[in-house]
């Protein structure tokens, strides 16, 4: 699973990047985690709102920082997607 | 290497404070002013203004849709009504600034154009919630207004000439792809949107009504008659929002709204204090002096004439001022003899561009837009500067 973290370094990227790596680790998933920072790929995205988390290219809730049982919940459901 | 630092480090500061000129006038008047300045700001506007501020902020960040707003700024949208949500969305949009270039890029290249890619870039930082709240309790609600409108109307009309002056460029540029507005799976929160409103009226109310300015002597105007019974209104909105509070919201709302609200004023106090502090050293309280004479403050940005005004705004497009430090400095500025004019006119070129920030803007659309750009928020500046002056005499 990749999983992508967009933002241009403000402290809220910073906590969503925390976050998901602490989800990861409590899920015990093989996931990678990849900070995006440069604005010419975010916008590539099509994300508006950063920070944004993007698992397999679709983003989840853009603009807010997920707390990591959210992260989690995300985790779950985009792996039932597949 | 480090010892030598270590070697330099120490000496300077036995230089420095062997020499420092305590019984100096000129010393001391400009460290008493800084810390009066601060003094000023924690006494008189920490807690009815920047309080009350952060936790509006706070709000509009976790229970409004953003989403709800941005809808409209995409490429298939009606290009009007693109240029009114985006010239009005800063206020809701932009409360944490790191937000703003992310949204500029994301409307130019994936939204509604270049134009109200524009508008929403510069009326972005002079319409959020926190600006508007403390310009108005700090310079007064005149120019609070003024800068509000000025941003409003002046984002379009930029918006406007940068969208003409490019067409040819922007009609062989497709915009490709669609915006992504992500997936939101978080649980409605089970209020009505009149039963929202009143939440934010309760805390509007509040400020609105602790911070009634005292009317002139005399004066037995309903003005008057509020600021007589000031303390009970506010106390009234106090207890309508713990009312709020109370009976609408879960607990697990309150926590998320706490946290955003803590970030914006961990992101934003200690510069803006630090932004009082120098504002204070510079140019002292109003009426006192700072390190920096205040005829010579009069001579440049005094009055109304064009050249104050340009060089107000021409000032302001460059220089950088971190989210809400304008404000101390306009203070600081007006005191010292700056017109009312050329004060607009920096708060509106001010915070919309700076530096670093332009060279983000040249990496999005380029160099010549970005030089367009400026140029036309000087003028634009200077002259609601100059409308605003001849208003206001």
């Amino acid at each position: 699973m990749k999983i992508e973290i967009l933002g241009m370094g403000c402290p809220k990227c910073k906590k969503t990047t925390q976050n998901a790596q602490q989800a990861v680790e409590e899920l015990g998933i093989d996931a990678e985690i990849i900070k995006v920072e440069e604005l010419d790929k975010i916008t590539e995205y099509g994300v508006m709102m950063t920070p944004a988390l993007v698992i397999d290219g679709e983003a989840y809730s853009p603009g807010k920082v997920l707390s990591v049982e959210e992260i989690k919940k995300v985790i779950k459901s985009a792996k039932s997607k597949r | 290497m480090k010892n030598q630092l270590k070697i330099f480090v120490i000496i300077g500061g036995f230089l420095l404070f062997y020499f420092l000129p305590l019984e100096s006038l000129g010393f001391r008047n400009p460290i008493f002013e800084a810390l009066a300045m601060l003094n000023m700001y924690a006494r008189e506007h920490v807690i009815f203004s920047l309080i009350p501020a952060f936790l509006i902020a706070g709000a509009i960040y976790q229970f409004l849709d953003q989403n709800a707003v941005l809808k409209y700024l995409g490429a298939k949208t009606n290009k009007a009504l693109a240029y009114f949500v985006a010239s009005l969305s800063g206020s809701i949009l932009t409360v944490c600034s790191c937000t703003v270039l992310p949204l500029f890029s994301g409307i130019y290249k994936k939204g509604a154009g270049l134009g109200p890619a524009i508008a929403f870039l510069y009326s972005g930082p002079a319409i959020n919630v926190l600006a508007i709240i403390l310009t108005a309790r700090v310079l007064g609600w005149q120019i609070g207004l003024a800068r509000a409108i000025g941003a409003v109307i002046f984002s379009i009309i930029i918006g406007l000439c940068m969208h003409f002056i490019f067409l040819t460029e922007e009609k062989e540029r497709q915009a490709n792809g669609e915006m992504q507005l992500g997936i939101n799976d978080s649980e409605t929160d089970g209020r009505t949107g009149l039963q929202n409103l009143l939440y934010f009226i309760s805390m509007i109310g509040f400020m609105v009504f602790a911070n009634w300015a005292r009317p002139q002597a005399g004066d037995q105007s309903l003005w008057a008659l509020i600021f007589q019974y000031k303390w009970y209104l506010a106390i009234a909105f106090v207890l309508l929002f713990v009312y709020i509070l109370v009976y609408w919201f879960k607990k697990e709302e309150i926590i998320p709204w706490m946290d955003s609200s803590w970030s914006f004023a961990q992101q934003i106090l200690p510069l803006l204090f630090l932004g009082i502090f120098f504002a204070g050293l510079l140019l002292g309280r109003p009426g006192e002096e700072g390190l920096i004479p205040s005829r010579f403050v009069a001579s440049l940005v005094g009055g109304n004439s064009l050249s104050a005004n340009f060089f107000a705004s021409f000032i302001g497009a460059f220089m950088y001022f971190a989210t809400l430090t304008e404000i101390p400095i306009l203070q600081g500025l007006i005191g010292s003899g700056m017109g009312q004019g050329p004060a607009l006119a920096l708060l509106l070129a001010g915070p919309a561009l700076s530096l670093p920030n332009m060279l983000v803007i040249r990496s999005v659309v380029g160099t010549k837009k970005t030089v367009v750009y400026i140029i036309l928020v000087v003028i634009m500046a200077t002259i609601s500067g100059m409308v605003y002056g001849n208003i206001i005499q």
